[in-house]
């Protein structure tokens, strides 16, 4: 543990029904990592990430993000802390277009909505920063389009736009390339690495290519615990997560 | 902004409204200018309701509660002005500050307590909350019970406007919607209108981008509220009577109906179903049609409920998706 962790998890439990889905996890996401965790299904990776956001309360254990616990913050205010969460099951404004629901990530950040008279449309502190977003993940063509009649690929980018909306220090990716085309993750593997150098990010995927390209360390998740942590090339070699996890694929 | 259709439908709507007095007076029957302007302030209290239902997906199902709260505010001051020579309690605006206070009041109350429900247990709280102040009215001798209070005064305005020309008093319940519609189209284009609808959309999103909604819909729970209660003002002094009847969960439900008939996506959708639902009771309740002795006309809701079922199933956003539809709908 050192001074320059953005993220600290010490001993987080999460127990549903007897059934523990996160069991004495520990691990550590650097300022400015890319920390990928793979581990196969149920190994409790999404519950971590609802953890992390406060989605859902902890049974046990400690985080630490940016220096500050998070114990009693809400998941809205660890979002004001600067913890953003992209969903693996899209989870978009539908009825709003593109533009719109970026637009109300930025609102959220923005002051407080108490505001009942000037229209959204004309709100130029609003309108401004997601215009910025939109042209950075190339979503302008579509600003006006309803996310309902947007493709698979179209709206997991507005995922990822809608988290930097919120200006967050660290990103918590949920499988980012679910279902997408081999073409569509091949250019959101450029993205993230691109993003790389911004935030700090914490990523589940199960697309090993995109893991062991993009990942500074990996670590990897069984039945809830981290039953290793390294680079890449250490996680490749390890015995144990061949065992585990990687022999079923290669 | 460009001029549509529906632009031009919806102005074609209000010139008209604005015009029923003159209209009744050429036909020599002033009956329909009292009809007309009932619906009207049905309309305001379904607008106020459809920021709830249409656009903030919180199905409130005790709005008739805010409207008798705000007319008992009037019968109550007319009551101790007429039995009891209490002057300032007739004073309008004494009375219109009680009907908004009132209302807001209890609909923080009741929307502090039932937002933190959801879904059917959001309905049926409500409407139990709605229940309890019906048989409150119930049970109050003083003033009436549940034979209710006849107004014999009227609110005094202090000669700014004169409550018993009936022209004057459709003219303000007209003012007044006109006021209702303007403040719900920039509400819901409103910062604040966009986390309500935002919520409704996705509220789990909202809480992971940031946003606490409670408080948001509280603050819209408490604004509906309020508009109904200014409702209930009118309304008492149009029937120049209050009933707990006003109250009663069925009330609530006809504001429901009138939203879903008229499109809860929509501006003037409470309108139009206000105005719909208003004229199909009248019309079908007046058919000069007996069957074995029973006058078709007193059961005209037989005939109602299928035509409210028929249009639910064949237009997803009730009498607004028959009319020309904006550049986009959200």
């Amino acid at each position: 543990m050192t001074a320059n962790d953005i993220l600290i998890v010490e001993n987080l439990v999460k127990r549903y029904d007897g059934l523990l889905a996160t069991d004495e996890l520990s691990l550590t996401v650097r300022e400015g990592e890319l920390h990928a965790i793979i581990g196969p299904n149920g190994a409790g990776k999404t519950t971590l990430i609802k953890q992390l956001t406060g989605e859902i309360p902890s049974d046990g254990g400690k985080i630490i993000f940016n220096g500050r616990n998070l114990r009693r913050h809400s998941e809205p205010k660890r979002s004001h802390l600067g913890l953003a969460r992209s969903f693996q099951i899209t989870s978009l404004f539908q009825n709003f277009t593109v533009l719109e629901n970026i637009r109300l990530a930025v609102q959220a950040h923005s002051g407080h909505s108490f505001q009942f008279w000037k229209k959204v449309d004309e709100n130029k502190k609003l309108n401004e920063p997601a215009h910025k977003i939109l042209q950075e993940l190339e979503l302008e063509e579509q600003a006006n389009t309803p996310v309902y009649s947007l493709s698979h690929g179209a709206q997991r980018q507005l995922e990822i736009a809608i988290a930097l909306a919120t200006k967050p220090k660290m990103l918590l990716l949920d499988e980012p390339m679910a279902g997408m085309s081999g073409e569509d993750s091949e250019r959101l593997i450029e993205r993230l690495a691109a993003l790389k150098s911004r935030y700090s990010i914490l990523l589940i995927e199960h697309d090993m290519d995109a893991v062991f390209s993009l990942a500074d360390r990996i670590s990897v998740l069984v039945y809830g615990r981290a039953i290793a942590t390294g680079t890449p090339d250490e996680i490749r070699d390890n015995e144990e997560v061949r065992q585990a996890y990687l022999g079923e694929e290669s | 902004m460009t001029i549509s259709s529906r632009h031009i439908l919806n102005t074609a709507l209000l010139v008209f409204l604005g015009l029923i007095p003159f209209i009744t007076d050429w036909m020599g029957d002033s009956f329909y200018t009292g009809l007309v302007a009932r619906i009207l302030i049905l309309a305001i209290a379904a607008l106020s309701l459809n920021l709830l239902i249409g656009y903030g997906g919180m199905v409130s199902f005790g709005h008739a509660a805010y409207i008798g709260v705000g007319a008992y505010c009037v019968g109550i001051g007319a009551f101790h002005a007429f039995e009891d020579g209490i002057d300032w309690m007739l004073n309008g605006y004494v009375q219109l500050s009680a009907a908004l206070l009132g209302s807001a009041l209890i609909a923080l109350i009741i929307g502090a307590i039932s937002l933190r429900t959801r879904g059917v247990y959001f309905i049926m709280i409500t409407m139990a909350f709605s229940q309890m102040l019906y048989f409150s009215a119930v049970g109050v001798e003083t003033y009436g019970a549940d034979d209710g209070l006849t107004i014999y005064l009227r609110s005094d305005m202090l000669g700014l406007i004169d409550l018993n020309d009936e022209k004057s008093l459709y003219y303000l319940i007209f003012a007044s919607l006109l006021v209702v519609l303007y403040l719900m189209h920039r509400l819901v284009e409103s910062p604040f209108g966009n986390v309500i609808r935002g919520t409704r959309s996705n509220e789990a999103r909202m809480r992971a981008i940031g946003f606490s909604p409670y408080k948001y819909r509280l603050t819209a729970f408490v604004i509906a509220g309020t508009i109904a209660g200014y409702a209930g003002f009118l309304m008492a002094n149009l029937n120049d009577f209050v009933s707990p009847d006003m109250m009663h969960w069925t009330r609530s439900g006809d504001l429901i109906i009138m939203i879903v008939l008229g499109g809860m996506a929509s501006l003037f959708g409470p309108l139009y179903g206000a105005l719909a639902f208003l004229m199909l009771e009248e019309l079908l309740s007046s058919i000069p049609l007996t069957i074995g002795g029973l006058h078709v006309g007193e059961y005209w809701q037989l005939i109602f409920g299928p035509l409210l079922i028929l249009i639910v199933l064949f237009a997803r956003n009730g009498i607004d998706s028959f009319l020309p539809q904006p550049r986009k709908s959200s």
